[in-house]
């Protein structure tokens, strides 16, 4: 199916997130949009699939001026999105996935078409497992198979490699060659070089909500297509690594086992030292979540102990400040202002006003915050949240424990935070920080450990490692070499 | 003054529009709109009499809906609070059983009211336990523990507490006449029972919204598990605020038995706490409405008892009116933006 | 106790639970949609009061229901309204509704106290009432009971087994994947709520017109909350909430048993047990859900944990969350 866009135009408030974008895509090839966070992909993506209505402009499919706005239209005109956390009913089972708002009356023809499409593409799928116990890369080859038995035409895929194994992100490039080669159209976002290089037949860069790049035919070097991205050439500015250091350890576990109500962790035997940046690289729900309740004081294992400074870590500790990917929910509270936040933590049974708007002043000059000491949190842009939750940890604290810390963020924002973090680990403080994101662990962390299969790996000097290596570990490809 | 008129123009015309309801209401059950609204919204304040009956209506009521501002503040819908209600009264009147005469009665009262309020707070606790390591929400624990207030009350006072001779609904034998709270001559109205209910107050609008203690427990009720990321003892603030809660019902509880029926009836509660939660809801944690709302809602109440006497009408249009109001009040917060789920 | 007392007492069970059952089933519909419908003790007293009302005043059995039928329709499509397309706290409308209905009910229902109205006759089923066993205890009643054991089976099937049934149940667990499916989330979900208030308002006509015939100021107030506790309790699968229904009818059965008893327990007493009891056994289930004791379950007996399991599930994931629209 032949797509093209004229001048659209999307705007959230004042920031325009798609300025006048046209652009065809050609039937029977696979199209890579390229562009940093905050470029406007993934808002352009919604656009073509429903999610958001245009503030202007016209998609036509196969030349013909269609309505879109809602995903019921794409639907029945056959446009679907995979996104980056697949919708899918986590109670549901395959079957009930799939079959959930499909035409097709009879279960055991879709139960026929999943075992059809499944085998074509080369996916190991069973129609009666549970969603839920599936990885992400599963689910997402779920989606794919529940698309086109919908019979979907174009297929968008919003950063479909970003937490799933070396393996599946083989397979899935696989099928997405099967697919086009039937003469669907796929759309591959990503803000990844090597993925257009490997996969797609023309790139499309966006940057700032524009069009810089358009329908480039493949192959164009990775230099040029950088150049397209940031305006200017821009290598990422490689961190040299802190050496792994062999002093007192900040955490220390000796033949302990972790859990949750469903997971299991270790037994670990693991001296996490002072003064580095460490991250945690697996799949998502290797057992990270865990691991940093336990280094925090919140969970508690079920065998042996976490020593903290060398003292066994009973209960929440105020040296280790935990930062959770869920701002809103976990992390602050929306409705107070950052002066609450900074009285909110301190003891004293009269609350003193001014004492905590003058240091939550400070805060906002020290950290770049974009707020006042009295507006409540939840009016504050992604970045800005946290920038207010990384200012809100004691400058005491010894151990900081970071989930996705720039989910979301621009690059701007994005190189702040870490350059605070940069400063805390030079003063001593152990960063811990998982992210699905490969190449931030690659560009960021002093020293990784790998999580798989209920295991940890040992502390894995970041020299040491390439994303490609680090992607087969995260698949167990290499695993047991490296285990402690 | 611009911005303060948009500010009043939605509830003005939320009140409009559920009064109008109310006036359609009674025209429908055939009576005279513009009578009944007098004695609904009048009937409470013509003769001294009505108008102490009216504050001993209003003083448990107070004492619920602060109680209630602490609990919401912490984010719990308390529907436990006619449980705690009724324990505060089998409290104080377990207490003032042991009178004899010639006692300080003094020490007796300051008892009745310190048992009624320990006793409630143990009543909300058993709802802030259940919830917090039974995973029983706080609505239907707290009902639950309504019946059993309930059921411990009519055990008592048909069994053991029973008047000799008969049992009854209205009550256990009452008290002896000098425990009685003294009343202003000519009225029913103690009025010590309104000024317990003001110190309250101000107690608690004190505690929540001018302390390290009450900016926790808000920070509890708008995330817990924020909260406890940021060193918050959530869990014994979430508590803590239950306990203040039923304290302010166990004592409202205990000024009905000694003030009001001055024996243990079953139905002590009445309805009060019920009430109290709509005040609560309208004036969510903001203390500074409380006691305007439950003044205005007391004197509906104690207008409408007139009802059926003066016009023929069921007195239950007071409610009615009440709920109209909090529900339109709702909507029009929604509707402006203000009102999140 | 015999044998014939057992049965008669079962088929007793079976007729008293009759409204509740209709009701929890209205909640099930709604809650697995993924709204909460507080109201329903308020709405049951107000359709209740209608429908004997209407009943009574055109002596018409069936426009009698129809109007308790539309009353519950409309409250819930109001709490569809100000939950689902406002999004207002589900729990602050049910509550302040169920209040406001409640008072509404004494009001306009004050002509009707005391009143003797038309009553839902009983219908024997000819030629199955001779069934040794089944034949009283399933078929001897009248067209409400009928009416409520054919219900669960109906929803179980259709919510477990039918493709719209599938749709409800995405709606309650994950609403936005049902949108990107192309489902109009509000639209079912309005759709959902009315016609759980439907069989709420049919439940309360069921005890005006058949079980507690006639009308007195809060005729039935508490069986409300708890058709809504029992939905709970019945972790939102119909044949556990069918179990619940049971359950609290027998314990009324019982308690109205105990009151020519030897314990000399008041018959005031009495009536209020088998609330306590019911949400009493609602906290212990509850608990076994929590998830710091799974730990200590898994650890339990195969079989154990199988009842464990089968007694608790989580509410469905959604439950009275809004839909917001990107």
């Amino acid at each position: 199916m032949h797509v093209s866009i004229q001048q659209l135009n999307k705007s959230f408030g004042p920031v325009r997130a798609n300025q006048d974008i046209t652009i065809a895509f050609a039937a029977g090839q696979i199209h890579g949009i390229l562009g940093e966070n905050g470029a406007g992909k993934s808002t352009l993506m919604k656009l073509l699939s429903g999610v958001y209505k245009p503030d202007s402009g016209q998609i036509f499919i196969n030349g013909t001026a269609v309505t879109l706005g809602t995903p019921r239209l794409a639907v029945q005109i056959g446009i679907g999105m995979v996104g980056q956390d697949p919708l899918d009913v986590p109670v549901f089972d395959v079957l009930e996935n799939i079959a959930c708002g499909l035409q097709m009356p009879n279960d055991a023809d879709i139960r026929q078409q999943i075992i059809h499409w499944s085998t074509t593409l080369g996916f190991p799928l069973q129609p009666d497992q549970r969603m839920r116990d599936l990885t992400v890369g599963q689910r997402q080859q779920v989606e794919i198979v529940r698309l086109l038995i919908a019979g979907s035409d174009v297929l968008i895929l919003d950063e479909p490699t970003t937490g799933i194994t070396a393996a599946q992100v083989a397979a899935l490039f696989a099928a997405l060659k099967t697919i086009v080669a039937t003469g669907k159209t796929v759309l591959f976002v990503t803000h990844k070089l090597d993925e257009i290089v490997a996969l797609c037949d023309t790139v499309t860069v966006l940057r700032a909500g524009q069009l810089v790049g358009t329908q480039l035919a493949m192959p164009i070097s990775k230099e040029a297509m950088l150049t397209a991205m940031f305006g200017e050439f821009l290598t990422h500015p490689q961190v040299p690594a802190n050496p792994i250091s062999t002093d007192a350890p900040r955490w220390q576990l000796h033949d302990t086992l972790l859990h949750d109500t469903t997971f299991v962790l270790g037994p670990l035997n693991l001296s996490l030292p002072k003064g580095m940046i460490i991250g945690l690289a697996g799949l998502e729900g290797s057992g990270q979540r865990v691991f940093m309740h336990h280094l925090a004081g919140t969970a508690h294992p079920d065998r042996g102990h976490v020593h903290f400074n060398g003292q066994p870590l009973m209960r929440a500790n105020p040296l280790v400040a935990w930062l959770p990917a869920d701002r809103l929910h976990e992390g602050i509270i929306g409705a107070m202002s950052l002066s609450e936040h900074v009285l909110l933590m301190r003891d004293s049974l009269l609350a003193p006003h001014q004492t905590a708007h003058a240091k939550a002043a400070q805060l906002i000059a020290d950290y770049a915050i974009k707020a006042t000491p009295d507006m409540p949190l939840q009016q504050l842009s992604g970045g800005n949240q946290q920038r207010a939750m990384l200012a809100l940890i004691p400058e005491s604290a010894q151990g900081i424990l970071l989930e996705h810390p720039t989910r979301g963020l621009d690059t701007v924002s994005a190189m702040a935070i870490w350059q605070r973090l940069q400063v805390r680990r030079d003063n001593g403080a152990t960063v811990l920080f998982f992210s699905a994101d490969l190449s931030e662990v690659m560009q960021y962390s002093d020293a990784v450990l790998v999580f798989f299969g209920g295991q940890v790996s040992r502390l894995l000097a970041r020299d040491s490692l390439s994303e490609e290596a680090l992607a087969a570990l995260i698949g167990g490809v290499g695993f047991a070499e490296v285990s402690a | 003054m611009k911005t303060q008129f948009v500010a009043l123009r939605t509830p003005v015309i939320a009140m409009g529009v559920a009064l109008a309801i109310t006036a359609v209401l009674l025209l429908l059950a055939g009576a005279d709109v513009f009578a009944a609204f007098g004695v609904l919204l009048g009937g409470a304040l013509t003769t001294p009499s009505r108008i102490s009956d009216m504050l001993m209506l209003l003083a448990p009521l107070l004492l619920c809906a602060v109680g209630l501002t602490a609990s919401f503040a912490a984010g719990q819908y308390n529907l436990g609070i006619e449980g705690q209600m009724t324990v505060g009264g089998v409290a104080a009147m377990w207490w003032l059983r042991g009178y004899q005469d010639g006692s300080p009665v003094i020490l007796y009262w300051i008892g009745a009211v310190l048992c009624g309020m320990l006793m409630g707070a143990v009543w909300a606790m058993l709802v802030a336990l259940l919830k917090r390591y039974m995973h029983v929400s706080e609505i239907f624990a707290g009902l639950g523990f309504n019946f059993v207030a309930l059921g411990l009350a009519l055990y008592l006072v048909f069994g053991p507490w029973k008047r000799p001779g008969v049992a009854s609904m209205s009550g256990t034998e009452p008290l002896a006449d000098a425990l009685w709270l003294p009343t202003l001559t000519g009225t029913r109205l103690t009025l010590i029972t309104p000024i317990l209910a003001i110190v309250m107050l101000a107690i608690v609008w004190r505690l929540i919204r001018h302390t390290h203690w009450g900016l926790q427990v808000r920070a509890c009720g708008l995330s817990a598990l924020a909260s406890v990321r940021m060193g918050v003892p959530a869990t014994r603030r979430t508590f803590e605020a239950m306990a203040l809660c039923g304290a302010c019902a166990g004592m409202a509880g205990a000024l009905q038995v000694i003030g009001v029926y001055h024996s243990l009836v079953p139905n002590v509660a009445s309805g009060i706490g019920l009430m109290g939660l709509l005040v609560a809801l309208l004036v969510r944690a903001d203390v500074r409405w409380v006691a305007l709302v439950a003044l205005f809602f007391a004197i509906i109440t104690s207008g409408s008892i007139q009802l059926p006497l003066a016009l023929s009408i069921d007195s239950s249009i007071s409610g009615v009116l009440q709920g109209l109001i909090v529900l339109a009040i709702i909507v029009a917060r929604a509707r402006r933006g203000e009102e999140a789920a | 106790m015999n044998w014939t007392q057992l049965l008669t007492d079962i088929a007793a069970i079976i007729a008293v639970s009759a409204p509740l059952i209709i009701a929890t089933m209205g909640i099930y519909l709604s809650e697995r949609a993924g709204v909460i419908n507080l109201s329903v003790d308020g709405s049951m007293l107000l359709a209740g009061m209608t429908g004997f009302a209407v009943a009574y005043t055109t002596n018409s059995l069936i426009l009698g229901f129809v109007a308790a039928a539309l009353v519950g329709g409309l409250i819930a499509a109001l709490i569809a309204y100000l939950g689902v397309s406002l999004r207002i706290s589900q729990t602050a409308i049910g509550f302040v509704l169920a209040l406001l209905c409640t008072d509404l009910s004494s009001f306009l229902g004050n002509p009707y106290v005391q009143q003797t109205g038309p009553a839902v006759p009983a219908w024997p089923i000819l030629g199955l009432t001779t069934i040794p066993v089944l034949g009283q205890l399933l078929f001897s009643h009248d067209a409400v009971i009928y009416l409520s054991l054919i219900l669960v089976p109906l929803l179980a099937w259709w919510i477990m087994r039918t493709r719209s049934g599938l749709i409800v149940r995405g709606l309650g667990e994950r609403p936005d994947a049902l949108f990107a499916r192309g489902i109009d989330v509000i639209r079912w979900r309005y759709v959902m709520v009315i016609v759980g208030g439907v069989l709420i308002g049919l439940a309360g006509a069921a005890y005006t017109l058949d079980l507690k015939q006639g009308w007195t100021y809060r005729h039935m107030a508490g069986t409300g909350w708890i058709a809504l506790a029992i939905v709970i309790f019945g972790a939102w699968r119909p044949w556990r909430i069918l179990l619940g229904c049971y359950f609290f009818a027998a314990l009324q059965t019982m308690a109205s048993r105990l009151q020519d008893n030897a314990w000399q327990i008041p018959t005031q007493v009495l009536q209020v047990a088998p609330f306590v009891v019911m949400i009493l056994v609602l906290a212990v289930v509850n608990s076994l859900g929590a998830p710091e004791l799974q730990r200590w379950i898994n650890r339990l007996p195969m079989p154990l944990r199988r009842v464990i399991r089968f007694l608790t599930s989580p509410a469905p994931a959604a439950l009275g969350h809004p839909f917001i629209q990107q």
